[in-house]
């Protein structure tokens, strides 16, 4: 079935994810790929509860991530690939090489980043690092549902949507 | 048992929290059915970042003394929030999945101990999911 969706969400696992996207598209394999997380068995049960049973949830580092990503593209279930930064998306799909699109579904406000959209707030590293995805052919836009248009990363950056 | 948060008129004894709007609309309708929403605090975590998420909540724990957290979905990032403050707060309690029945139940169990108050409720917000028709 291949991956749906590749997001960066802040919040990682939580309803809009499992129940916002992951009911339409009818995710059966959840992939968090988060260095932190994935060392850590409290994280782990933290964010494994807030799954829906008829979801199996893998907690994977950057490198994993990257190395097993054909497995998880040939798993016959659909899945989702969730990071929760821009540098962690950055690093797996210039490590894997075959990631079309990326999802900005929430990044919040924090000292040093700047309002893009009401769940889009980025420092200018972060700017830098979409700019240089989408200038290696990915597609990047940002779409907290999936009812919400899919806003392309030019109009983000000029938070000309906000 | 005590009631370690105090139950006199105003002081807070919960904290509801949830997407949207719901945590507000809840709690306007214990207000509206019986008159306590004031043993309720409101917080919305919309547009936040799971760090202030859960500051927040810290903030309004310390401030009113609350002992006990409802939240509404299990895999929300409220909830996520508060199984971390949980985990180092002893006598912090949390409800996920809170329903108006849970709360009605809950503002009016001013003898019981908050976190007593709250087991109480969750079975009695339990009770009240039911299905009729054929």
């Amino acid at each position: 079935m291949g991956i749906h969706l590749y997001r960066i969400d802040d919040r990682l696992i939580h309803g809009q994810v499992v129940v916002g996207w992951g009911q339409p598209l009818n995710i059966g394999l959840l992939v968090l790929v988060d260095d932190l997380v994935a060392s850590s068995d409290w994280e782990k049960e933290l964010y494994r509860m807030a799954v829906p049973p008829e979801m199996e949830v893998r907690f994977v580092d950057v490198a994993t991530g990257i190395r097993d990503h054909a497995k998880y593209a040939a798993d016959p279930r659909p899945g989702l690939v969730l990071t929760g930064d821009i540098s962690s998306m950055y690093r797996l799909v210039k490590g894997v090489k075959a990631i079309g699109s990326v999802n900005l579904g929430g990044i919040h406000h924090r000292a040093g980043r700047a309002e893009k959209l009401r769940y889009i707030y980025l420092t200018p590293d972060e700017e830098q690092q979409l700019r240089e995805l989408e200038a290696a052919g990915v597609e990047v836009t940002a779409q907290d549902v999936p009812s919400a248009r899919a806003v392309p990363l030019p109009e983000v950056l000029q938070g000309a949507a906000r | 048992m005590s009631d370690e948060a105090g139950s006199g008129p105003g002081q807070a004894r919960a904290i509801v929290v949830g997407h949207g709007e719901f945590a507000g609309g809840l709690v306007s309708a214990v207000g509206q059915i019986c008159g306590m929403a004031d043993k309720l605090v409101v917080l919305s975590m919309m547009g936040m970042t799971p760090e202030s998420i859960e500051s927040t909540i810290r903030e309004q724990l310390a401030q009113t003394g609350a002992h006990v957290i409802f939240t509404d979905l299990p895999a929300g990032s409220a909830t996520i929030a508060a199984r971390r403050i949980v985990k180092d707060t002893p006598g912090l309690v949390l409800v996920s999945g809170v329903n108006l029945a849970t709360l009605l139940d809950f503002v009016f169990s001013s003898d019981a101990s908050p976190t007593d108050a709250a087991r109480a409720a969750a079975e009695r917000g339990k009770a009240s999911l039911i299905v009729v028709g054929r």
